[in-house]
């Protein structure tokens, strides 16, 4: 029978929650790495038991952690991300040159095909990858080295690199996103890149529809369309058909287009997920209610999907990491707040229930579906 | 014989449980224990000092003797009471944060 397994990363540790394919009753286990911020854990598409995780904090600095028996037990590997050549200088908050500094990693995305490849977002902005299960990592400095990289500015969160996109049609495409640079897209396996943000307005810059200074929040991707992106960005949900070269707006009838995460259905490339925030001011949902919003058409479109979350006093955030779906045949969906509540719905979004309450701010979900 | 005491969660990285000791060749310095600490504990690269700089993390402190050694060179030689195991090198993560 398949199974179903969600590794949360949060202020203060990782935790693993499985279920049978039911996803009515969940064992949680952990924490691992008690104390620790966990920004990210991710299974490898290839070896669904070997699991990478990205432990960090403000007095130690950064570990990964690799398990190869689902989370049971784990080893410390590389952590040793150092810019290639000179780190060179982005902008600061103020407008002023500032050195590129590593400070944690946001994002991990295994390989599609190689248990032992992994790569790395993070901050301050740039990719890296190891080749050798997270033992030795090398920065694929086309990114930074493309030519708008000074120009790029740090989010209210930090300069991070958090979207990893891989093409699973072409090993060749892979799509990252930084905030506040934008979003990016590689042809030749990361060593060149191009900026992929015409469409994009933000106002909040001096120039609304520059080459490069948005602040996308997070971009998705349904893997049987990999031509087709979906953004959150700061302000504004957006979508792209020809893979980055075009982006329109697709908000719609949302009663706030800011937000964090977005996600896919499983099954449905046309089925769009996001949590409405407030305002950037806010960082809360609206009037107290949490929502999930959901679209069938790709979005435009979109219906309140509010049964069983909370309908009133509520006031956490959905951070942009902590959206994900499995993929059994009624397609679950699962997110986390920063009141550490993790929920999920196992009908597509009909119905929702806590499946844990009361852990540390949630800063990551994702989702294994295992047979 | 050197003996270091860790923060809780680097001794639970290092997967010790308790105080650690060192053979360091003199002279004794914060140097040349940081470097026999992360020969013996592989995890700890990296925690203590940053990979570029080669400097102390902001919030890490180095004590022993009821004195700061945070702000000395990382070549001083430390107090003689350590260098000869009779005092323990403390590694502190310092209080911050509220």
């Amino acid at each position: 029978m398949s199974e179903v397994r969600v590794l949360v990363g949060t202020r203060k540790g990782a935790f693993i929650l499985t279920s049978d394919a039911k996803r009515e009753k969940w064992e949680v286990n952990g924490p691992h790495f008690a104390g620790w911020e966990i920004y990210h854990m991710k299974g490898s598409p290839a070896d669904p038991n070997r699991i990478y995780a990205s432990q960090s904090s403000g007095w130690f600095g950064q570990i990964i952690q690799r398990s190869n028996d689902a989370g049971k037990t784990w080893e410390t590997v590389g952590n040793k991300f150092v810019y290639e050549g000179v780190p060179g200088t982005h902008q600061w908050y103020d407008g002023t040159p500032h050195p590129w500094e590593f400070k944690r990693v946001w994002h991990l995305e295994p390989s599609l095909t190689d248990p032992d490849m992994v790569y790395a977002g993070v901050e301050d902005a740039a990719l890296f990858r190891s080749d050798d299960g997270g033992k030795s990592w090398s920065e694929l400095a086309g990114l930074r080295g493309h030519g708008s990289g000074p120009h790029w500015q740090p989010g209210a969160g930090g300069m991070c690199l958090h979207t990893i996109i891989l093409d699973p049609s072409d090993h060749q495409r892979m799509y990252i996103a930084i905030s506040a640079a934008g979003a990016f897209r590689s042809t030749d396996a990361g060593k060149t890149w191009q900026p992929i943000n015409r469409g994009l307005r933000s106002p909040q810059i001096p120039d609304p529809d520059a080459e490069v200074g948005h602040c996308v929040h997070h971009v998705c991707m349904h893997p049987s369309r990999p031509g087709t992106l979906f953004m959150q960005k700061h302000w504004d949900v957006m979508r792209t058909d020809d893979a980055g070269d075009s982006w329109h707006e697709v908000s719609g009838n949302l009663p706030t287009d800011f937000g964090f995460v977005i996600d896919v259905h499983a099954h449905e490339p046309e089925t769009i997920y996001v949590v409405p925030i407030k305002s950037d001011s806010f960082h809360f949902p609206l009037d107290g209610k949490l929502r999930v919003y959901r679209s069938r058409s790709g979005g435009n479109e979109w219906e309140e999907l509010g049964n069983g979350l909370p309908d009133r006093d509520c006031y956490v955030n959905v951070l942009r990491d902590a959206m994900s779906v499995d993929s059994l045949d009624s397609c679950g969906i699962y997110f986390g707040t920063t009141g550490g509540q993790v929920y999920a719905s196992a009908d597509a979004g009909n119905q929702w229930a806590p499946i844990v309450r009361d852990l540390p701010a949630v800063l990551s979900v994702e989702v294994q579906t295992l047979p | 014989m050197i003996r270091v005491v860790l923060p809780a969660h680097l001794r639970t990285l290092a997967r010790v449980p308790g105080d650690v000791e060192l053979e360091v060749a003199t002279p004794v310095t914060q140097r040349t224990i940081l470097d026999a600490l992360e020969v013996k504990y592989p995890p700890l690269q990296g925690t203590l000092r940053d990979y570029v700089t080669g400097q102390r993390r902001p919030f890490v402190r180095f004590f022993a003797c009821e004195m700061d050694l945070s702000h000395e060179s990382p070549d001083a030689p430390v107090p003689e009471a350590v260098a000869n195991g009779a005092e323990a090198f403390l590694i502190i993560g310092a209080i911050a944060g509220g």
